[in-house]
């Protein structure tokens, strides 16, 4: 197990560095840069250009140098300094605009996760063992729209209906009156009192596929000879039901961890647009949009190394539940 | 799914028993996937709304009651009219189409201008008139459209106005050609890249096999809406629509690729030890026509049905970056370009019908998610 967790680890090195070449690549890849544009506005504007500190910024991340030179500055101010950088439009170093963002995403993303589990859960048991029921049918149709509406299309459809019929907006994580405010119990009650709205919009797509995949694992094992042999013996049915063939069929919850929690953070980036969340979703589009490339950077090199330490986490909890897996 | 397998003869359960049993062994592969395939009801559903809505896509010019792009200062954010057949006037009742017009009332202290239903005035519509001209697939030219206003001045909304005062009827019709096709060009340009990448890895396994499923593995691991928003971002605006088209689709299939060559790949790893592939490998055929001639038929039905499975995801995330502004860009009509327009709470409170577009996009990706369930049901008869 240890020696399994060890090259897990070891292979996440590369994939990190791969990932970082291509964050760079793709925040490299507009024409110009952030530095070229604001001496153009600001001689637009007829503003005076300070050459010195131009000269600086300039010098301290190798613009107008080649790519490469660009690149390993750039990795090494966050390797030795934790610098991400300077983020040209709100002229603050990247480090401070992203960790709260970042955290919020992950408490957004794991609530969602916990919200998906809950729910599909006991539905998908439930349409396994009312195989063709009424209530079955029901689900697999509201899973079958849950997985072809998306997931921005949902929440513009909450916000029309809250806004027409209970005439409240529902954007936001936070009331107006905690959204500068320092952190307090009181604003971690307000913010579980926003969470949910996203937390559902965002769920829809996953609990739907979840239930599918649930009741179809569980359809496979409930007709074992196992099952068939305890149910011969007399054992109740529920217990039946519960100490095997759902804990086998349970196995899909952990492995899809993998992929649902960067599936998550992708999906409340568009999301948090439209509900115009805090997270990093509208930080990120917007400094895509002004080139403010340091912190768009950031931003996808964060969430790519999330998505790989989930997928580490999935793997090794799969492994550990799984023997098989550990002696591949 | 576990239904009753249809290869047990004698309950099979459209055809006749003992017709069936007969059939069953004379029908060619393709014969009893139809019929397996047409067992499943929403797969036949599904797949007829599909091929209504391709239809729709190549005849667009002539479904679309105006130009897309036609625009009426007077008819901002027009609500949907009702076409009403039944007209009854003093000389008794008449049986044709018609559409009442607008009246607009401003209302002075919010300066919000709102549309009433204006019965006064009645504008007759008809099938098949002869409104503003058009080139049938840029080529045939054509003034017939299947259904418009008789006044070409007259006002038809069926769907409503956007911000602009054009009609959201033409332009969502318009818009399916775009987030259809985008689709359909988005999987086979993954579907090249999967079947090459795919079968080099599944058939020759080995070093290059560990390579390439490293990549693919590489590449899911990068989250895909940001990985999508920043390539988006760096399509230079200067760009002409139909060169932005085409990134945006190799954009989408950069993702889309690595789930077809998994597939390709785990096919190609459970044939390459199947006997008849041995078969003709003893018998000296060149490892491409073992390829072509043997492996791919034995799984075109799976790649099939993967690819059918493949396009709603490809439409969906177009719609997603064109939602954002990072896709397709007007005056290219999309879904996602039309439900740009449905950004922000204000803009859907004033105009509900602005959401209409993403009707268009469930509808689509559900028929094409049921067609594709029942392919890949169907697509291993012998099963």
């Amino acid at each position: 197990m240890l020696q399994y967790i060890a090259r897990r680890l070891l292979l996440m090195i590369p994939t990190i560095i791969a990932i970082s070449i291509v964050t760079f690549i793709i925040i490299q890849l507009p024409p110009g840069d952030y530095l070229t544009s604001l001496v153009a506005s600001m001689a637009e504007t007829g503003e005076e250009v300070d050459q010195s500190a131009l000269e600086t910024l300039k010098a301290r991340y190798g613009l107008g140098q080649p790519i490469y030179v660009q690149y390993f500055k750039w990795a090494w101010g966050i390797i030795s300094r934790g610098d991400f950088g300077q983020s040209f439009e709100w002229n603050k170093p990247v480090t401070d605009l992203i960790w709260e963002r970042l955290a919020l995403t992950f408490v957004l993303s794991l609530s969602t996760l916990l919200f998906t589990w809950i729910v599909a859960f006991p539905i998908g048991i439930y349409s396994a063992v009312k195989q063709y029921s009424l209530g079955d049918y029901v689900f697999t149709f509201l899973g079958f729209i849950g997985l072809a509406t998306p997931n921005f299309l949902l929440a513009l459809v909450l916000m029309y209906i809250s806004f027409k019929y209970f005439n409240q907006s529902v954007g936001g994580l936070f009331s107006p009156q905690f959204v500068e405010a320092p952190w307090s119990w009181a604003k971690v009650a307000d913010l579980m009192k926003h969470l949910w709205i996203p937390m559902v919009i965002l769920g829809t797509s996953g609990t739907a596929g979840l239930i599918r995949i649930m009741r179809a694992n569980l359809l496979d094992e409930l007709h074992k000879p196992y099952v068939v042999t305890a149910r011969a013996k007399g054992l109740p049915e529920r217990r039946l039901l519960l100490k095997y063939p759902v804990r086998v069929a349970l196995n899909p919850f952990v492995s899809t961890v993998g992929w649902t929690l960067p599936g998550l953070v992708s999906g409340s980036a568009i999301v948090s647009v439209v509900l115009s969340l805090p997270t990093t979703g509208p930080l990120l589009l917007r400094a895509l949009m002004s080139q403010d490339m340091y912190l768009a950077g950031s931003f996808i090199l964060m969430l790519s190394v999330l998505t790989v330490i989930g997928t580490l986490i999935s793997d090794i909890l799969l492994a550990w539940l799984d023997p098989r897996i550990r002696y591949q | 799914m576990t239904e009753a397998r249809p290869l047990t003869p004698g309950i099979a359960v459209e055809e006749p028993a003992q017709e069936t049993e007969i059939n069953l062994y004379i029908a060619s592969q393709w014969q009893l996937m139809w019929w397996r395939f047409r067992r499943h009801k929403l797969a036949l559903i599904g797949g007829t709304v599909t091929l209504i809505i391709y239809l729709i896509a190549l005849f667009v010019e002539f479904l679309a009651p105006t130009d897309p792009n036609a625009y009426s200062v007077r008819y901002t954010y027009a609500p949907p009219q009702r076409l009403h057949f039944i007209d009854r006037t003093d000389k008794g009742i008449r049986i044709h189409p018609y559409v009442y017009g607008y009246k607009v009332k401003v209302d002075k202290v919010a300066l919000r201008r709102t549309f009433v239903i204006d019965k006064t005035k009645k504008y007759p519509v008809r099938f098949f008139v002869k409104g503003t001209p058009y080139k049938l697939w840029g080529l045939i030219e054509m003034k017939t459209h299947l259904i418009g206003p008789v006044d070409p001045e007259a006002p038809m909304y069926l769907l409503g106005a956007d911000r602009m005062g054009r009609d959201m009827l033409s332009r969502m019709i318009y818009g399916t050609r775009v987030s259809m096709s985008i689709g359909l060009v988005g999987v086979a340009l993954s579907l090249i890249l999967g079947i090459l990448l795919g079968g080099i890895s599944g058939y020759y396994g080995g070093s290059i096999d560990t390579l390439i499923q490293r990549i693919i593995e590489f590449l899911r691991s990068i989250p895909t809406i940001p990985l999508w928003l920043g390539l988006g971002a760096a399509l230079p605006p200067n760009w002409p629509p139909l060169r932005v088209y085409f990134g945006i689709t190799v954009i989408l299939s950069l993702i889309g690729w690595t789930g077809l060559a998994r597939v390709v790949r785990g096919r190609f790893l459970s044939l390459r030890e199947e006997d008849f592939v041995l078969a003709a490998r003893l018998d000296g055929s060149s490892e491409l026509r073992i390829i072509l001639r043997h492996m791919v038929p034995s799984f075109l039905s799976h790649i099939i049905a993967s690819i059918t499975l493949s396009i709603p995801s490809m439409i969906l995330s177009e719609t997603a970056l064109s939602f954002l502004g990072l896709g397709l860009r007007p005056p290219v009509v999309s879904w996602g370009v039309l439900l740009q327009e449905a950004q922000n709470v204000r803009s859907v409170a004033t105009a509900p019908w602005l959401l209409i577009p993403g009707i268009a996009v469930v509808v689509a990706v559900l028929a094409l998610n049921f067609l594709g369930d029942g392919l890949r049901d169907a697509a291993d008869p012998y099963a």
